[in-house]
């Protein structure tokens, strides 16, 4: 079902004309301190951790999956999971761990395999709201506007083809650099930077074809 | 590579003074500052969400000495007694495999509870056991303060009369001891049997709930595992409250439950001998 048109990295990228603002994502500068901190005391150190990582975990959760309890539960298997391995791990392996990509590798591993165990069953509840669903007859202005901006965003996001909303929620939601994404997804760095831009192209796109449409989420998925 | 870095590459927009994502331009609505926009879609993690992945640990006051108790956001999950923090955290961790943290105090109502060995309003996390083991520790949680009973009775209990050795080792594995009173499970022929905190501790335990475990395996010793009153034709264990009300004139001993039926007894309905 995946990769109808994402994955191809010989493909011109589009939507450069337009690119996002470039600020450079920084880097896991939390890294060194919650790596030491695991390798002193794992419990104290799970502690340091989460607290290092509960944000981009779960905003990255909550983009991937759109739903709101799904999120929590992914978020909160992906440190389940992470704490477990760590127990296994020799004092040496933890020391060197770069525990952000290795953190958001687990949560991307359990969100695919989680996508293929989804598929064969529904999907109950609605997407996840940015904030509260302003009514849809009062014109996008002033703070209502912003709710809405995020809310239809959301739901783009949420119809994203796989390969294309990881790339993409990881760089700009998670706001990490293409070459730790590419670690996490286990792909070249040209590849990634391919998904990001298709998939930031193909969200521009459906912006602009919902300009004036009642019903934006309907039109972004794809799949 | 030719082609332009889109997340690393030169922006199209004039530079300038990057425009807060508290105040958006209308006319950049949808063509405008995507990223900005996707930015805001970040969220930080709910309060609950730690107390789904890690328990807490406490240390508590109780009738054995270095008590610590672990616990979730569903209840008490894990007692163990005469361990450092450390040692409690590297047992817990063996056996749950989750992570630990210390908790500002321990959970409500858990102190009186191990004050006064009332322990059925502490809610616990039984998480983990099998159906079986979970069945056996519910009949155990039922023995009151001051009272003991069979590993036979136990099994009955359970729903599984004949498995007297599985209930025992399910008893021997129960993460909390003392909330569920395990000690409260002696052997039929009168002494304590085995305890997860070691025989001595279990007697210490019995003793201090007023048992008189010696009258108890005196009574065994001579072959009387039962007791009933000749007034009510009512049968009890030994440490039945009812069966500590009956006079001494009105004590009659049985062997075992068969024997008191010959003899025209019946069961007591709150100790319920098996």
């Amino acid at each position: 079902m995946l990769n109808r048109s994402d994955g191809n990295t010989e493909a011109p990228a589009i939507g450069d004309a337009s690119a996002a603002r470039d600020v450079p994502a920084p880097p896991d500068e939390r890294g060194a301190e919650v790596a030491a901190a695991l390798a002193g005391d794992l419990d104290t150190g799970f502690a340091v951790l989460y607290e290092a990582y509960r944000g981009v975990v779960f905003s990255t959760a909550l983009r991937l999956c759109g739903r709101w309890a799904e999120a929590e539960d992914l978020a909160a298997e992906a440190f389940l999971r992470a704490y477990r391995a760590l127990c296994g791990y020799e004092p040496d392996r933890i020391a060197e761990l770069r525990p952000r990509a290795w953190l958001l590798t687990i949560l991307m591993n359990l969100w695919r395999n989680g996508l293929r165990s989804a598929a064969r069953r529904p999907r109950p509840g609605p997407l996840e709201d940015a904030g509260d669903p302003p009514d849809p007859a009062e014109g996008v202005e002033d703070a209502a506007a912003r709710h809405e901006t995020g809310r239809e965003l959301a739901a783009l996001l949420a119809g994203l083809p796989e390969r294309q909303r990881a790339a993409v929620v990881l760089r700009h939601v998670a706001d990490l650099p293409v070459a730790e994404i590419a670690d996490v997804l286990g792909l070249p760095q040209g590849t990634v930077k391919s998904h990001i831009s298709r998939g930031l192209a193909r969200l521009r796109a459906a912006r602009e074809n919902d300009q004036g449409t009642r019903r934006p989420a309907q039109r972004g998925g794809n799949r | 590579m030719t082609r332009t870095d889109p997340a690393n590459g030169t922006p199209d927009r004039p530079a300038g003074p990057t425009v807060p994502a508290s105040a958006p331009d209308p006319a950049a609505d949808f063509a405008g500052d995507l990223s900005a926009d996707l930015a805001g879609l970040a969220a930080d993690a709910p309060p609950g969400l730690l107390d789904r992945i890690a328990a807490r640990r406490a240390r508590v006051p109780g009738p054995l000495p270095d008590l610590h108790v672990a616990f979730t956001d569903r209840g008490v999950a894990f007692l163990r007694a005469g361990l450092d923090a450390d040692a409690f955290t590297a047992a817990f961790r063996e056996r749950f495999a989750r992570p630990l943290l210390p908790a500002d105090r321990p959970p409500a109502g858990l102190v009186p509870a191990l004050r006064t060995g009332r322990a059925a309003g502490v809610p616990l996390d039984l998480r983990g056991l099998s159906e079986f083991e979970a069945a056996v520790l519910r009949a155990a949680a039922a023995i009151p303060r001051g009272q003991t009973r069979p590993y036979a009775w136990v099994a009955r209990e359970a729903g599984h009369p004949r498995a007297v050795r599985a209930a025992g080792t399910a008893l021997g594995r129960n993460p909390v001891p003392l909330l569920i009173p395990c000690h409260r499970v002696t052997r039929s022929d009168g002494s304590a049997g085995q305890y997860v905190f070691g025989a001595d501790a279990k007697l210490r335990l019995l003793r201090g709930e007023d048992v008189d475990v010696d009258a108890v395996a005196d009574l065994a010793r001579h072959g009387t595992r039962l007791i009933g009153s000749d007034t009510t034709g009512i049968v009890c264990y030994p440490t039945c409250g009812d069966a500590r009300r009956i006079t001494p004139a009105h004590r009659r001993g049985f062997a075992n439950l068969a024997a008191a039926r010959a003899a025209g007894y019946r069961p007591c309905a709150r100790c319920r001998p098996a």
